[in-house]
């Protein structure tokens, strides 16, 4: 064993999380030593997540757009779909991603090995590098940040083409005539929403009684009827129960809850059935580090885990697997590695689902205020009644705000339709400050846009919405 | 309920005040205590508390205007939704009888049966005619609806994590419950109030004070932790205490003590027969009960709650007594009525069970003045910090010969530096003066003290 390189911080993962928290400790004056198995930071946000897959639903909204411009009087041809050019675009702006994270990490004299790292002890690790080798690195303090990976079914035996997670799914090798998405979450819609508008005929099963589960009921709803038409078909209370690569397509068995089955054969299969937090190569055992039965790292407040000299952020340490969560959680264990006092408190985590129409919510679901018994007050503006969304033809949105009775704060805000992705934001700064609905309603909101919405849906709290009319109950 | 805020009694010799500033506006909720004007007085511009919180139905005062004490400022209401037309009372003449308490509560008068003062909740404040010992101030618990996350901001959260405040606990006065950073800091302030120890009570204060996390010293070099005894922490807390609530003053004087230390010479030798020990401080706690007598608020304690001075007719002197585990206060009771003698051989008794840790509590207990003599050491002066609930301590430092100019030559004289630290919401300047002189005095020519007792 070579003498062990020395650090003051170690940092394992160089997604959102890793990377933030890694710049922010060397701006703070730590001496920073970050380890990931590709080239360059960016993890699977950057390389297999959020922006290629957005690059990918980008094509596909102008797929889509170009389809409906004939309700304007706009007639396009069919489009020729050149996926060589599609995926080397898509990898361009992955490469550039990624290629300037890899600067701000040299700028920043943070020491990047790429590699694969476990421990030995607490502040050991043992790190098998990518070119080859193993080096030892001693560190005062280590934040995990290893992320996770997506969830495998257990009927998938053999490896086969057809069969893709979202990894491959994204690398859009072919487009198959049918696709089946086992999965109605957030990333089988997204893709499937890609592969749809590619052309592919697209049939998704869900186990739950609706399409993501967990978000609200009338925000899912608006999704789902826009769904419902680019989608072949969408089975709810689904199970898929067996499935195999026959050599000609994946024939797979659909079982209902209600005990009915359906044999049937899609040229591809995308299993999207949520991600597993990669705690289990990293050694944890020779750490204090307790792990949950789910696998995530348990930690405090400030992100410490057992073992009071490592952190831990991101996926790995439990839902909402977020990649901003991720870099907020970054920060403050930085912060707190040197010397700071910060916590991760946030009021209001946002969420988004990049399909079309968008779905998003921040802070308190009324999902969650049912199942905990929190009382609230709740306001839905449809954007039937928005100029915006009449201009841009996408009346299929709801805007939403569940306030505290009373005091009228802002507890919660939900968004479907064009954009609802951007809309949030706002949301999430009324609920960071503490807003009330009536200083969301006296804030100037610009006309005609879709967040005019979140204004009118705060009128309606007061019962007198400008385009929005109710009786008053008395 | 409706309460009328009163302009509060802001000091002694301060009847009025002009407004320079009023810090409130209609329909803002208030929390008691929380400034609503500031007040320009001959000596100074005060902020003047809310004596209740609640919602501003009314405002009565404007800038500019001078306004006296006992005059209403304010009316505020405590309910969500008041007619305003009822907080539209009309101004009292401040001739009528002065409000005991200075939130006059506004109960309809339809029973007269039931006591209104049973009837009516409590008002945030203790009522100033509450006997025995009033309860500290007490800053008004959260009371949000809901269990949902703290209605502050970011910004505002990490500030109450920085300065150790706990931000469930802030009571937020902004819309829909919101704390506000000025929030935050008031309440830090009123942490500091909050760990007043119960007046009644003499000895150790329980409640502790304010802390603040403190960087890893670690990082730059070796350390040593050592557990604080119980002494240690005991000081800690009263001292802290009173070095944040007492407003203090400390005066310097000598006194000639060139006459007095030939007696102490003289007569030594007697008192060490009666096995005790003619020292300075025996002479000091001798003559003091003469002086307290003559300045009765230096034997005094302070009731801000009730607004009243309690003055003590017993003459407990404490002794400041340096041990292996720390500083002890032992008290020697009546001294007004013990000779010099009875005193010397006393105080040489409770020194020596502080050191053989004999000391009860009781024996600490009870003190109404405290000399701390710290001549055996050395120094030329120092500010010794008041035992609170008492008002006033008088240091000892090392006694020197000094030329003295007497009679047009200098002489040398043997000079003792005393130092006088004292509560000023009780004791004036000119008072703390006279009283250190006159102790001087009576070091220099006792007879007179005696002549005068």
């Amino acid at each position: 064993m070579s003498e062990p390189k020395k650090t003051q911080l170690a940092v394992i993962g160089a997604g959102p999380g890793g990377y933030a928290a890694a710049f922010h400790a060397a701006d703070l004056g730590l001496k920073v030593t970050l380890i990931d198995l590709d080239a360059n930071p960016g993890g699977v946000c950057l390389y297999r997540g959020c922006i290629p897959s957005k690059a990918l639903l980008h094509c596909a909204k102008v797929l889509t757009d170009a389809r409906e411009a004939k309700h304007w009087g706009i007639y396009f041809n069919e489009p020729t779909i050149d996926l060589f050019k599609m995926r080397a675009s898509k990898d361009e702006v992955v490469a550039h991603m990624t290629g300037g994270l890899g600067q701000l990490v040299r700028a920043r004299k943070i020491d990047f090995i790429r590699g694969r790292a476990s421990f030995e002890e607490s502040n050991t690790l043992r790190i098998t590098k990518e070119e080859g080798g193993e080096e030892y690195l001693t560190c005062e303090h280590a934040i995990l940040a290893a992320g996770s990976r997506p969830a495998t079914l257990p009927q998938v035996l053999t490896e086969s083409p057809r069969i893709m997670n979202s990894t491959a799914a994204l690398q859009i090798e072919s487009i198959p005539k049918t696709l089946l998405v086992v999965g109605g979450g957030y990333i089988g819609l997204e893709l499937g929403s890609v592969y749809a508008a590619l052309g592919s005929k697209v049939t998704v099963v869900e186990l739950a009684p609706q399409l993501l589960p967990g978000a609200d009921a009338d925000l899912v709803e608006v999704l789902a009827k826009r769904m419902q038409s680019i989608f072949h078909e969408i089975l709810l209370q689904t199970r898929m129960t067996t499935l195999e690569d026959d050599g000609e397509g994946v024939k797979v068995v659909l079982e209902s809850t209600d005990g009915s089955k359906r044999i049937e054969r899609f040229d591809k299969v995308l299993v999207s059935i949520g991600r597993k937090p990669n705690s289990s190569g990293l050694n944890l055992h020779a750490t204090k580090v307790q792990v949950d039965e789910k696998g995530f790292v348990k930690v405090d407040e400030q992100r410490r885990t057992d073992d009071s000299f490592i952190f831990a952020i991101g996926d790995i340490v439990g839902e909402p697997m977020l990649a901003h969560k991720a870099s907020h959680e970054g920060r403050v264990a930085a912060e707190v590695i040197a010397g700071g006092k910060a916590v991760f408190d946030p009021q209001a985590i946002p969420a988004v689902v990049f399909t079309d129409p968008e779905l998003a919510w921040t802070g308190l679901t009324e999902n969650q205020a049912r199942k905990s018994g929190i009382p609230v007050e709740v306001a839905k503006f449809p954007w039937t009644a928005s100029g915006r969304a009449s201009t841009l033809h996408r009346t299929d949105g709801l805007t939403k705000i569940l306030s505290e009775p009373g005091t009228g704060r802002i507890l919660g805000v939900g968004i479907v339709g064009a954009g609802a992705g951007e809309l949030i934001a706002q949301g999430t700064l009324a609920i960071e400050m503490g807003a009330t609905a009536e200083d969301v309603q006296l804030t100037i909101h610009p006309h005609p846009t879709l967040s005019e919405t979140v204004m009118e849906t705060a009128e309606l709290i007061f019962g007198h919405g400008t385009h929005v009319f109710k009786p008053t109950k008395k | 309920m409706v309460k009328e805020c009163r302009l509060p009694e802001l000091g002694e010799n301060i009847e009025k005040g002009t407004v320079t500033k009023v810090l409130i506006r209609e329909g803002d909720v208030i929390a008691a205590d929380q400034p609503i004007l500031e007040l320009e007085t001959d000596k100074a511009i005060l902020e003047v508390p809310a004596p209740a919180g609640g919602k501003v139905i009314s405002i009565h005062v404007q800038e500019g205007q001078k306004v006296a004490v006992g005059e209403l400022v304010a009316v505020v209401s405590d309910e969500t939704k008041v007619e305003p037309s009822a907080a539209a009372t009309p101004q009292k003449p401040i001739e009528e009888t002065r409000p005991t308490s200075l939130i006059e509560e506004k109960t309809p008068r339809i029973q007269e049966q039931p006591s209104e003062k049973e009837a009516a909740p409590q008002p945030l404040r203790p009522a100033a005619s509450a006997p025995t010992p009033a309860p500290p101030v007490i800053p008004p618990k959260v009371s949000r609806k809901g269990t949902g996350p703290v209605p502050a901001a970011p910004s505002v959260r990490r500030l109450a994590r920085e300065i150790g405040v706990d931000i469930n606990e802030v009571p937020g006065t902004g819309p829909g419950g919101r704390i506000t950073e000025e929030d935050v800091k008031s309440y830090a302030r009123q942490l500091n109030v909050d760990a007043a120890p119960i007046v009644a009570v003499s000895a150790a204060p329980s409640t502790k004070p304010v802390t603040v996390a403190l960087p890893d010293f670690a990082r730059w070099g070796e350390i040593e932790q050592v557990e604080m005894s119980g002494v240690r922490k005991r000081t800690a807390e009263a001292m802290s205490y009173a070095w944040t609530n007492v407003p203090h003053v400390t005066q310097f004087d000598k006194a000639d003590i060139t006459e007095i230390e030939k007696l102490r010479k003289s007569y030594g030798k007697q008192v060490e027969q009666a096995g005790g020990k003619l020292t300075l401080t025996a002479v000091l706690i001798k003559l003091l009960p003469a002086a307290l007598k003559k300045f009765p608020r230096f034997n005094s304690s302070v009731d801000m709650a009730n607004e009243t001075l309690i003055l003590k007719k017993y003459y407990h002197i404490g002794v400041a007594v340096d041990t292996d585990r720390g500083l002890l206060v032992p008290v020697i009771r009546d001294c007004d009525k013990k000779s010099l003698m009875q005193i010397s051989v006393e105080l040489s008794q409770v020194a020596e069970r502080a050191r053989s840790r004999k000391t009860t509590l009781e024996e600490m207990q009870g003190g109404t003045f405290t000399v701390t003599n710290l001549g055996g050491i050395g120094g030329s002066a120092f500010t010794p910090i008041v035992r609170f609930p008492e008002v006033a301590i008088l240091g000892v430092s090392r006694a020197s010969m000094e030329m003295v100019y007497r009679d047009g030559e200098f002489v040398p004289r043997l000079m003792v530096p005393l130092s006088l630290s004292y509560d000023h919401r009780v004791i004036d300047g000119a008072d703390g003066a006279r009283f250190l002189r006159w102790i001087c005095e009576a070091l220099e020519q006792p007879f007179l003290a005696l002549l005068e007792n």
